[in-house]
């Protein structure tokens, strides 16, 4: 639930705490297994990715979701077909969970013409309109004022779409994330703002950036009502994202989510430790213990959805999945040369 | 018809027959309306279309952007173009390269429209003209008109064309005044220099308020028995194959030239005219060395004896021609 206090995280940001499996609260048995599916095909692309990204395969800079999975799948269950959703330099998981090929995704960070971006953007811009995704770019906090855009476009569309930027709480040192508020708040912009606290940007702890540790001193400050959540609770997210959403589509203008997760790996590329050294070696022991995936898994099996075997099965098959679009990426083209300078301006 | 008149024109054409354009920025809705280009277009179309925004150059531009991408043709509105340099990240790094990063076919139909205040000792900050900046950057197009009609015609074109666009008008231009003509529908990609004024002594070459100065200039100059060509630029940013053939034919009838411009010479507009005309032309086409006219390198003063030192006028124009022709 939402703390009083919008600057503190207080017991969220205890890597000692919410180990225990999730509350499913409202979400049906079989919508919580598909999300359990995702989240662990999410995991598989990214252990994959790491992977190629460490043999070389790869040569782009991959930024891994590992560990955040469950905010992404959280804010994607509550997107429609009209809606527009927006990401940023780590936004493999953005991408799958809005339903993105991993196929696609593969070619796109190996560079292929058969990628999402059509190997233009690799793995920092990542595009699929067919899922609602518009787009994500690593300048930090971009994508936040242009999201505020789209849905002024929603706004004006009046089918009551929304629009989502997610950032993470990086973004909120940059000085357009304020204006962005501002700007949505003003003119009642069905946008949500969803921020991924995850505590460190880049190497440095929030502790280091900010006087205080939640960001949702700022919706405050904009006049945007805001939730804050346990990020690795996947039931928790999507209720925050149904009333952010049902908030936004109402009318009512813009919603701000803050999701309290932890990235298992460095800022870059897979290494765990390589970015921020040994007091965060510590801390991710225990932050592994509110991993949303076992988490999540456990409360099925508590309630008897999801038996061991058929969670190992389901682990196998996403791996088996990923494996099998892995191989056949190696093989797709790479662009034509024409594409260098036929693909500037939007007609050649 | 004056060249504000033209922008004000070309607006309300694109208001009233596109759905899709809506206008953002700050002073929309204020009395002075833009320099009178924007006169009264929140009342005839109202204030959901044309936005009066918060102090927000990086966000609103950006989020014109993001409008773009969701089918609209935004025209941000930036009354100096110098406070459009807050919104450098949403033009440069996003607009610019939105359809390659992600591929290619995908429309972006945004216009930063922002104005060259020249003049009137508003010193450094109000009185900038960075075309040469958005001209640098590959999938933008930047589009300088210097008489009315094209003000207008242009305009409508920026706001119709799929790519990004900077237009910059200027200020010192708004109340040059020609006789009326019909709005003419041009595609932006198409759009070749003027040839303004023919002459076979020297060719000046300039875009916006510097092609109006080269106009001036010959005028002084065939007083002098000095024919020069005057060639308009009007979209500096990409110059085309097309447009580079267009100055190329015109130095080789005349063997001169001088790139005249509003900006700096480093690295600027008036440098890349210079390079396209040498690297075409053999040397056995120069009868003297190209030369350029632009400000010198430094801010713009406040302190108006400083500031007519500034300018480039068509006095020194003329006087830099004729000593290349002598």
């Amino acid at each position: 639930m939402a703390s009083p206090d919008p600057a503190t995280l207080g017991a969220l940001a205890d890597p000692a705490q919410y180990h225990e499996p999730v509350d499913l609260r409202d979400l049906p048995p079989a919508k919580a297994i598909t999300a359990l599916d995702t989240l662990l095909l999410i995991r598989a692309v990214e252990v994959c990715i790491g992977e190629g990204v460490r043999a070389g395969t790869i040569r782009c800079p991959c930024h891994l979701a590992i560990g955040q999975e469950a905010a992404a799948v959280g804010m994607a269950s509550q997107i429609q077909p009209h809606d527009r959703v927006f990401g940023a330099h780590r936004s493999h998981a953005h991408f799958l969970a809005l339903g993105g090929s991993p196929r696609q995704l593969l070619d796109e960070v190996l560079g292929r013409d058969t990628g999402c971006s059509r190997g233009m953007g690799g793995s920092m811009h990542l595009r699929d309109v067919a899922h609602q995704f518009w787009g994500s770019v690593p300048i930090v906090g971009a994508t936040i004022p242009i999201a505020t855009g789209a849905a002024l476009a929603a706004q004006m569309d009046g089918r009551g779409a929304l629009a989502v930027t997610c950032f993470g709480d990086g973004a909120t040192e940059e000085g357009v994330f304020h204006e962005s508020l501002n700007l949505a708040a003003t003119l009642r912009l069905p946008v949500v703002f969803f921020c991924e606290n995850n505590l460190y940007s880049s190497h440095l702890h929030i502790g280091l950036r900010q006087p205080a540790d939640s960001t949702c001193r700022h919706a405050v400050a904009h006049c945007i009502p805001f939730l804050r959540v346990e990020g690795n609770d996947l039931p928790a997210v999507v209720a925050a994202m149904r009333q952010a959403a049902d908030h936004a589509r109402s009318g009512a203008g813009p919603f701000y989510i803050e999701a309290l997760t932890y990235r298992w790996r460095g800022h870059v590329g897979p290494s765990e430790d390589v970015d921020v050294g040994v007091k965060r070696k510590d801390d991710l022991a225990q932050w592994k213990l509110r991993d949303p995936i076992g988490r999540l898994a456990a409360a099925l099996e508590q309630a008897g959805h999801l038996s061991a075997a058929a969670l190992s099965e389901a682990q196998a098959h996403a791996r088996a999945a990923v494996a099998q679009a892995w191989d056949a990426a190696q093989a797709a083209p790479d662009p034509p040369q024409a594409a260098l300078q036929g693909r500037v301006f939007s007609a050649p | 018809m004056t060249y504000a008149d033209g922008i004000l024109v070309a607006l309300r054409h694109l208001l009233r027959e596109h759905r899709e354009c809506f206008c953002i920025g700050q002073g929309l809705w204020s009395p002075w309306y833009v320099g009178n280009t924007m006169r009264d277009l929140e009342k005839e179309f109202g204030t959901a279309r044309v936005i009066d925004s918060p102090v927000s150059e990086a966000a609103t531009t950006a989020a014109a952007l993001g409008a773009a991408l969701g089918g609209y043709r935004p025209i941000v509105v930036h009354p100096r173009v110098d406070f459009a340099v807050l919104a450098l990240d949403a033009i440069v790094n996003q607009a610019a390269n939105w359809n390659h990063m992600f591929g290619g076919g995908i429309p972006v139909p945004l216009t930063v429209r922002a104005i060259i205040n020249r003049g009137g000792e508003q010193g450094a900050q109000h009185s900038q003209a960075l075309h040469a900046w958005f001209a640098h950057v590959p999938g933008l197009r930047v589009v300088m008109p210097s008489t009315p009609a094209d003000a207008r015609d242009l305009l409508v074109a920026s706001v119709l064309c799929d790519d990004p666009v900077v237009y910059l008008d200027d200020r010192a231009l708004y109340d040059v005044s020609e006789a009326d003509t019909s709005m003419a529908a041009v595609s932006l990609r198409d759009v070749l220099p003027r040839v303004r004024r023919a002459g076979h002594d020297i060719t000046l070459v300039g875009t916006g308020h510097s092609a109006h100065l080269c106009g001036k200039a010959a005028e002084l100059l065939a007083r002098q028995n000095v024919s020069a060509e005057v060639i308009d630029i009007p979209v500096p940013g990409p110059v085309t194959d097309g447009a580079a053939r267009v100055l190329c034919d015109s130095v080789r009838r005349t063997g001169r030239l001088l790139a005249v411009d509003g900006g700096w010479a480093a690295c600027g507009f008036s440098a890349e005219l210079v390079a396209l005309a040498a690297e075409t032309l053999p040397p056995t086409a120069w009868k003297s060395a190209p030369a350029r006219l632009t400000l010198p390198p430094a801010p713009a003063p406040t302190n108006g004896r400083l500031e007519r030192a500034y300018y480039p006028t068509a006095e020194t124009l003329a006087e830099r021609a004729r000593e290349l022709t002598r």
